[in-house]
């Protein structure tokens, strides 16, 4: 920058400086690019962000129980969770029970209780119908009845069914038990599986980018190297998997794999293998990578095709002639150029590796599972939405770290798609 | 909580489905079932009123109800749903309520609340078949042909891998009875933490040489192809592997999962009325015995039952034996109790699936 020798600012024609006149200018040429991206903002957000945030929302806020029993969630909040409760609580509960049952809530508020408590519901609904009955006191009606009522769990699970704000689904999501009196606990060991779950999708995933850039690397060479009518027959092959159902893909790999599959049957013939040591190369880890490899590959070698074909020939013929090997030259002068094809090629593969559950559950067999299996399980199945949010949170959260991670390591600027 | 109409339509992509106005758009589960449903249901109905039937198929759950429910946009009118989701979907204000008072009386003036197995007609939902999950093997691949559910578990007499759907329901039930627990008193013992550990343990024998299945197509698969020797599966569609298709599979019925599935009017269908007018004529035991012919999933009226005659395809094919309300079949058959799954399928589906990762 030159220091300017005048304090007296540069005028324009019309006298006004000449830098509010360019920042004028450019902020006009800025307002209309950004009134070309106009309607993909708004799209993205209608469509995208809000949707995303107004379930992300539900893993946090569930009004089900305050809504439908409103005597008593006021008694259940100002409750401390951990004293005996008191009879104007089970008062204040029947009353609740008797309204639900007539409004036909009930299955609702005993569906919520459920997931804090398992066996909840059968323990609402059958109190339910016969709430209307019961005579005072209530405690002893209700403990007579049902046993359950007279435990401290019991209302524990209660308290946190009945707040509206709740981190109970959060801790959920990473194997924590959110109890009523606030604290904090490790779910029972045995029903640990999330944390797990995360990990194994973070591995897969890892391990497939690997298996596709590895794989991916040499074909996008090729592709970019050869004249333009075998590229174009080469690409369409590259394309063809992409057009095809995951479904049958997956399918056809169960053919070649299995353990009386083609390629083993082959290993056979040619005397690799006995016929009594057959590879168990399906329903396993195995499986899943290979599966998942093939079908993620095109994601790979269609970036770093589209950053290795603008690469001069030329450079690589320069840094022989000064010497470098096919190795140095490789190394030193090829490769780097080629970075931000690796780059957008492992972000993508990355991120929809992460997201994949149908072919890991059909190929995966016990070790099948990621963590998209239980969203799914419930988002569809058991319909209990927030955790299905809550689990979707921390899976994005996950995957934004890793992903600033990376930027980190290795500078996202220089990524490119072509 | 409501959402927002946009939040299905872009979340989701609720396809619209161009229906008019007096068209039943009914919703199953594709394949030979949905066949079967054509013959004996759809197209005399649609013969009979005038209307038409638009299909879709269906994956199971809830969450294309839920949110054309919570959109308020209903495209569906009838689905038909397993008995979790019928119970869940209830629940949930998700389905209409359904009137028994409108189905047709057995030939001999039964009520149809008589007629009907017990559980069959409930709030929201009105029975349609009776099908059961029982282990099927090849004949070609066992010298020996397994009998009972101890055998499934028995590696040593059987050695081989075993085909399991990858769910906690039906695989603990068949793994107490193995242990030698009554088929009756399943329900009780899976009510205690031990009865649970109690199944695990016995499941645990058998693990390592478990191929799990997703889907019903599988374990006719997996059994043609040798992946597995024996395999639990739908038992319509094994019937259908040796039936339509001549393979030499055989259905093992003891402590075979019995369940029955239902039609439910999501909230708010446009064609209400219809869908009721549908049910009513697809729970006439002389339709329901049409369909019988056709799959080996039984009616779930008891007069039904008598009518059903030998398999479409094959008169020397009776198709009473393969029905898993056969008496024969039925003697060591576990009824599913779905109040217990509603109360702990979540509970259950995280340990069995801890369960599956651990060592």
């Amino acid at each position: 920058m030159t220091p300017s020798r005048t304090s007296e600012p540069v005028l324009t024609a019309d006298g006004t400086p000449l830098k509010t006149k360019l920042a004028r200018a450019l902020l006009v040429r800025r307002l209309r690019a950004l009134g070309l991206t106009l309607p993909l903002l708004a799209f993205l957000f209608a469509a995208f962000i809000i949707p995303v945030l107004v379930f992300l929302w539900q893993g946090v806020h569930d009004d089900t129980y305050a809504r439908y029993m409103p005597y008593s969630t006021p008694v259940l909040k100002a409750w401390d969770g951990l004293s005996e409760p008191t009879e104007a609580m089970y008062a204040a509960l029947q009353k609740d029970l008797v309204q639900a049952r007539e409004d036909k809530t009930i299955g609702k508020v005993a569906t919520r209780v459920n997931r804090e408590l398992p066996g909840g519901r059968s323990l609402f609904t059958s109190t339910a119908r016969k709430a209307a009955r019961l005579e005072t006191p209530y405690r002893d009606a209700m403990v007579d009845l049902k046993p359950a009522w007279g435990q401290l769990e019991t209302w524990q699970a209660l308290r946190v069914a009945a707040a509206r704000y709740t981190p109970a689904y959060l801790a959920a999501s990473v194997d924590l038990k959110y109890r009523g009196d606030g604290s904090l606990r490790r779910q029972d060991e045995k029903r640990r599986i999330h944390l797990t779950l995360f990990w194994r999708t973070i591995e897969i995933s890892a391990l497939v980018t690997i298996f596709c850039l590895l794989l991916g690397y040499p074909v996008a060479y090729l592709l970019s190297n050869l004249p333009q009518r075998s590229t174009n027959l080469l690409l369409i092959l590259v394309l063809l998997p992409f057009w095809t159902s995951i479904l049958v893909r997956t399918t056809a790999w169960i053919a070649i794999l299995q353990g009386n599959g083609v390629l083993n049957d082959l290993f056979v013939a040619f005397g690799v293998i006995g016929e009594d040591n057959r590879f168990s190369m399906v329903y396993n880890r195995t499986g899943t990578l290979v599966a998942m490899t093939h079908i993620l590959l095109p994601f790979m070698i269609l970036p770093l095709y589209a950053v290795m074909r603008t690469i001069p020939r030329v450079y690589v013929q320069a840094a022989h002639s000064l010497g470098a090997n096919g190795w140095v030259a490789f190394w030193r002068v090829y490769l780097p150029q080629t970075l931000p094809g690796i780059g957008a090629g492992v972000v993508l593969v990355f991120i929809l590796a992460t997201g994949y559950y149908i072919t890991p559950a059909l190929v995966g067999g016990q070790d099948g599972q990621m963590i998209s299996n239980l969203i799914d399980f419930h988002m569809r199945r058991s319909l209990n939405w927030p955790l299905a949010a809550a689990m979707g949170f921390v899976l994005l959260v996950l995957v934004m770290f890793l992903y600033w991670l990376y930027d980190r390591i290795s500078g996202i600027d220089r990524m490119r798609l072509g | 909580m409501r959402f927002p109409v946009f939040f299905s339509a872009a979340g989701f992509c609720v396809a619209a489905t161009a229906a008019l106005a007096d068209d039943l758009t009914i919703v199953s589960w594709g394949g030979a079932y949905t066949e079967s449903q054509k013959e004996a249901y759809f197209r005399p109905w649609m013969a009979h009123t005038g209307h038409q039937i638009l299909t879709e198929v269906y994956n199971g759950g809830l969450a294309e109800i839920k949110v054309q429910v919570q959109a308020g946009s209903v495209t569906w009118d009838l689905v038909d749903v397993e008995d979790a989701d019928a119970r869940l979907g209830c629940d949930e204000g998700l389905l209409e309520e359904v009137d028994v008072a409108l189905l047709p009386p057995a030939a001999d003036g039964t009520p149809a609340g008589e007629d009907f197995f017990e559980g069959a007609l409930r709030d929201c939902a009105i029975g349609t078949v009776v099908w059961s999950t029982a282990y099927a093997y090849d004949r070609n691949q066992l010298e020996t042909s397994p009998a009972t559910i101890r055998d499934f578990f028995d590696l040593g007499t059987f050695p081989g891998r075993r085909g399991m759907r990858k769910t906690p329901k039906a695989n603990l039930e068949m793994a107490l009875v193995a242990d030698g627990v009554p088929p009756d008193r399943v329900y009780e013992v899976m009510a205690t933490p031990e009865g649970i550990d109690r199944a695990f343990a016995q499941l645990d024998r058998i693990k390592e040489h478990v191929v799990w299945w997703e889907v019903g197509a599988q374990p006719p698969q997996l059994l043609a192809d040798g992946e597995v020797v024996m395999s639990t599966a739908y038992n319509g569609r094994i019937f259908d592997a040796f039936a339509a298709e001549g393979q030499s599979l055989v259905m093992v019925w003891d402590a075979q999962l019995i369940e029955i599935s239902y039609w439910v009017i999501p909230r708010g269908a446009p064609n209400r009325e219809l869908a009721l007018d549908f049910v009513a004529f697809a729970s006439a035991p002389e339709n329901m015995a049409v369909q019988a012919s056709r799959i080996s999933y039984a009616p779930v009226r008891r007069s039904a039952f008598q009518s059903i005659g030998s398999y479409y395809r094959d008169p020397e094919l009776d198709m009473g034996p393969h029905m898993p309300t056969w008496p024969d079949n039925m003697k060591t058959a576990i009824w599913h109790d779905g109040e217990f799954w509603a109360d702990h399928l979540d509970e259950l589906n995280e340990r069995f699936n801890a369960w599956l990762i651990e060592g």
